[in-house]
């Protein structure tokens, strides 16, 4: 075990972990941030997506180790309930889920997105969000609400 | 303290623990021991307190063994009752799935659930509402029939300042009345004789209210059954080879030595599992521990080719003949023309996103459980049955997993951590991995059938001879799961059945036979191949195989697929209306099917389907395009016309569809269990994929609306029609038709070839 620096959702957090444990578990267990969510540990699905200076990073396959003071946003480092990020109001005013289970990769995915393109294609929306899986079927709700923040013009 | 939830038993002195009561609607509160006064009986559906509550602030709340499985069935049973008691959809609560509170209505599955559980929940607020009319009546002097209520305030018609609210009339104190209730689970009849609100008058029913869960889940403050933490909590790994389990010769604890923070390996019968401080070591301990696995006295099949050989000759144990009528071997013998096919289905995952986890905290002859389970109750049950105490000491609390679309029916990780839990006297998480699912996930299964017709000179179907040849369902329905099963629990039944509907049934020939046949597979689930219900179980490759055998006779005959159908869909006027609604919304137009052969390499075709599924009507017609180079299909495009009786809530409905049609075209193209002689090949999302964005059709939805029926199902019947409606698709585009799938393009091109 040891003591690992972080930079989450902009605070400095320290953690005591054994260094080669997937980032994902450190966030979830000892930071009790609930946000990044298993679904593979495999790198295969997209559940896990965090940002990591400004790209998305699957973090069940990189080590805390390698994302020791690099800066990291999570899903609640976008907002919460009482105040939702634009993307977050966009998904809950578009209804765009059934079980919810894969969203915070939709959702991360769909920020790193559209800070590179504020105004994606249809076309462009699928290919970024190619590497997200959702089994319930709300790809085209999720279209919908990448496309309705996208056009409430905030840059997410 | 918070009023929003109502404490209803003295959970602290009985367990000990501090139990956090999650109102659905309400941020996570903690419940004393005190509570506000409320304190109820046990889960008797005859007694009104048993089903809600009401606080002094005017909230409702709704104890219910109905749970939220990702569809958003629970925001409609909520609008149900809002709209029966007459309250502000916001002032009702949720208390679903928490065995110390709900009474039993049966486990949440087969799209049964607004049907079945909305009508309980509908009566038992009708006549909660005709109780606080007579509470109401007294305290204004006037007679029931003069009163009004508008959200959750009763008033005099004609003298609105004559009034109290429902919070004044009962807060906090219990109805004290009995009411109604006779059978079981989804038969259970509540309060039947309490005349429910004329839906002409709906407010709330019918409305697209926005699910309350969903903002949560935008923003990770949801709590799943992944999430769930309690003080002291270990985690645990389970160790199973994807392949028949055996018993363990040995198993090395020293290969796991340089892991640290494990704290203990268990070991019961055959069931090998680790326990660990972290998460991680956990994990690497259950991938690096040295297990010897004895030889297997369960063989698993050479590959699916045996399976479907089993399945065509092995008589079957029970033979459910769903339609007989008039004299087929008459009818065969004076046919024009006899034509025959048989059509095969693969084994398939549910594919959970999130793979199943439970939470157990087992003290002594107590067990507490937090679980994603389907039947809180049920699973509460198998617990007791595999700890050896009673049901009572039992507390099972539902916290909502991935979507599983029938999987956590049976709920294994519940049986492991509560068998861990016992091994180590701590509270265990216990979460399966990707791998752990994909192998272990049990089934939809494998089916057989074949269908024959026979035909007279003037091109009428006058014979139709159905039979689908089915594995029944190994692991739910009250067979033991794994963990149960590997400690030495024995099965009870040969399995259930895998559903009847969709042979053919829909269609009035003069001489007809649709049987579903039972086929006799392992119980003891032990193995990749257990099965259970996978949504819709069973349906889609009936439909497969009754509306594409259907359109085999109607191309046969140069018929427009649809004037085909119309013609013997006789007896229900409701499939031929959302028949004639989806392909008048396609822009279908009558002409035979397949399109003459073209030259380019791409082709384009469409394809029409129909289905009655639990009395829930739909209709899909697919346009496809085809690569005739490389086999490869793209669904452009799926319309649907859907009839479930009264719609709850609209949004929520289409939202359903759309999953059930993106699912299936994933199904149709893609997913089928791959496994030989050393067990299942496919255990991650590279060799067993889903449909992913790039493969998402446009999707043309129409809504049927009948507020003069009852609610059907929503959650299931329209992921039926899809797989038959693309395999017709094809054919139209090419001649070559597919029986068997999924519709890879291997399988395309041989087709082609043929």
């Amino acid at each position: 075990m040891a003591q690992i620096s972080l930079n989450v959702n902009g605070k400095a957090r320290v953690v005591d972990a054994d260094s080669s444990t997937p980032l994902l578990y450190v966030l979830r267990d000892n930071l009790g941030l609930h946000g990044p969510r298993f679904g593979c540990g495999l790198g295969q699905c997209g559940a896990c997506t965090v940002i990591m200076e400004g790209k998305s990073v699957r973090s069940c396959t990189i080590p805390t180790s390698a994302a020791q003071n690099k800066r990291i946003i999570t899903l609640e480092g976008l907002g919460s309930v009482a105040h939702p990020h634009p993307l977050q109001k966009a998904f809950i005013d578009e209804q765009a889920a059934q079980c919810g289970y894969c969203m915070n990769g939709m959702i991360m995915a769909a920020k790193v997105l559209l800070d590179k393109n504020p105004h994606p294609s249809v076309a462009e929306i699928k290919h970024g969000l190619n590497g997200n899986l959702c089994r319930c079927g709300s790809h085209l709700r999720v279209i919908r609400a990448v496309q309705r923040a996208a056009n409430s013009g905030v840059k997410a | 303290m918070e009023s929003k939830t109502i404490s209803r038993r003295d959970l602290l002195k009985s367990t000990g623990i501090l139990v956090v009561s999650f109102s659905f609607f309400g941020p996570v509160a903690k419940v004393l021991a005190q509570g506000d006064g409320l304190s109820v009986d046990g889960m008797d559906p005859t007694v009104l307190d048993s089903w809600m509550a009401i606080s002094k602030d005017g909230t409702v709340t709704v104890f219910t063994g109905k749970v939220e499985l990702g569809t958003g069935v629970v925001t409609a049973l909520a609008q149900i009752v809002a709209e029966e008691l007459d309250v502000r959809f916001d002032k009702v609560f949720m208390d679903s799935g928490d065995t110390d509170k709900a009474v039993d209505q049966g486990v949440t599955a087969a799209a049964r659930t607004v049907e079945r559980g909305g009508v309980q929940l509908r009566q038992a607020a009708a006549a909660a509402r005709q109780e606080l009319l007579k509470l109401a009546a007294a305290r204004l002097d006037a007679r029931p029939d003069m009163l009004t209520v508008t959200d959750g305030v009763v008033s005099v018609v004609g003298n609105a300042s004559r009034k109290i609210s429902y919070g004044d009339l009962l807060g906090g104190k219990r109805f004290n009345v009995k009411i109604s209730a006779t059978g079981n689970g989804w038969d259970m009849k509540v309060a039947p004789q309490v005349p429910a609100k004329d839906p002409k008058d709906y407010k709330i029913v019918g409305k697209s209210i926005p699910r309350v869960d969903l903002p949560e889940k935008f923003t990770g403050e949801f709590v799943y059954s992944q999430d769930v933490s309690v003080p002291g909590m270990l985690h645990g790994r389970v160790v199973r080879p994807a392949t028949s389990l055996s018993m363990p010769s040995d198993v090395d604890e020293s290969s796991i030595k340089n892991i640290p923070g494990i704290v203990k390996v268990v070991r019961e019968g055959s069931f090998v599992g680790v326990v660990a401080e972290t998460e991680w070591a956990a994990i690497q301990a259950a991938r690096a521990l040295k297990v010897t696995w004895s030889e297997p006295t369960l063989k698993m099949p050479s590959g699916p080719e045996e399976v479907f050989d089993y399945l065509k000759n092995t008589k079957s144990f029970k033979d459910n003949v769903v339609t007989n009528r008039g004299n087929l071997d008459a009818a065969f013998s004076q046919a024009h023309k006899v034509m025959e096919a048989t059509y095969y289905w693969p084994f398939q995952l549910h594919g959970m996103m999130g793979p199943p986890c439970a939470v157990a905290d087992v003290r002594g002859d107590k067990a507490t459980i937090w679980a994603g389970t389907q039947g809180p109750f049920r699973t509460r049950d198998a617990i007791a049955t595999m700890l050896k105490i009673p049901p009572k000491n039992v507390h099972l609390l539902y916290r909502e997993g991935s979507g599983s679309y029938g999987r956590l029916e049976c709920d294994d990780t519940a049986e492991d951590a509560a068998l861990m839990s016992r091994a180590v006297g701590k509270p265990v998480r216990v979460q399966w991995m990707r791998e752990d699912e994909h192998a272990w996930d049990p089934k939809g299964p494998a089916q057989y059938t074949t269908v024959r017709a026979g035909v007279d000179a003037q091109g009428n179907v006058i014979a139709w001879d159905f039979m689908d040849r089915s594995f029944p369902w190994t692991a739910s329905e009250g067979n033991p799961l794994l963990a149960s099963s590997q400690i030495g629990l024995k099965p009870t039944t040969a399995g259930f059945l895998n559903g009847a509907g969709g042979g053919g049934q829909i269609y009035t020939f003069e001489n007809q036979k649709v049987l579903a046949a039972d086929i006799p597979w392992v119980q003891k689930g032990d193995w990749p191949l257990r099965t259970s219900n996978l949504r819709a179980p069973g349906d889609l490759a009936r439909v497969f195989a009754s509306e594409s055998f259907v359109d085999e006779i109607a191309s046969s005959q140069g018929v427009d697929p649809v004037q085909f159908r119309l013609k013997y869909l006789t007896s229900d006027k409701r499939i031929t209306e959302v028949l004639t609604a989806t392909v008048k919304k396609a822009g279908w137009t009558d002409r035979p099917s397949p399109v003459p052969a073209s030259s380019g390499t791409k082709v384009s075709g469409r394809g029409v389907a129909t289905a009655n599924r639990a009395n829930t009507m739909t209709a899909a017609v697919a346009e496809i395009e085809l690569d005739k180079s490389t086999g490869e299909v793209t669904v452009k495009k799926i319309t649907l016309a859907h009839d479930c009786g009264l719609i709850v809530n609209p949004d929520g409905l289409k939202n359903q569809i759309e999953g059930n049609i993106i699912q299936g075209v994933s199904r149709a193209l893609l997913e089928e269990v791959q496994f030989d002689a050393s067990g299942q090949k496919n255990l991650d999302w590279d060799s067993y994929p889903v449909i992913r964005f790039d493969q998402v059709p446009d999707i043309d939805i129409v809504l049927i609306n009948r507020p003069e029926m009852q609610p059907l199902g929503g959650g299931e019947p329209s992921i039926v029609p899809v797989t038959a409606a693309i395999g017709n698709a094809i054919f139209d585009a090419t001649g070559a038709r597919l029986r068997r799938t999924p519709f890879t393009p291997q399988r395309v091109l041989a087709a082609l070839k043929a």
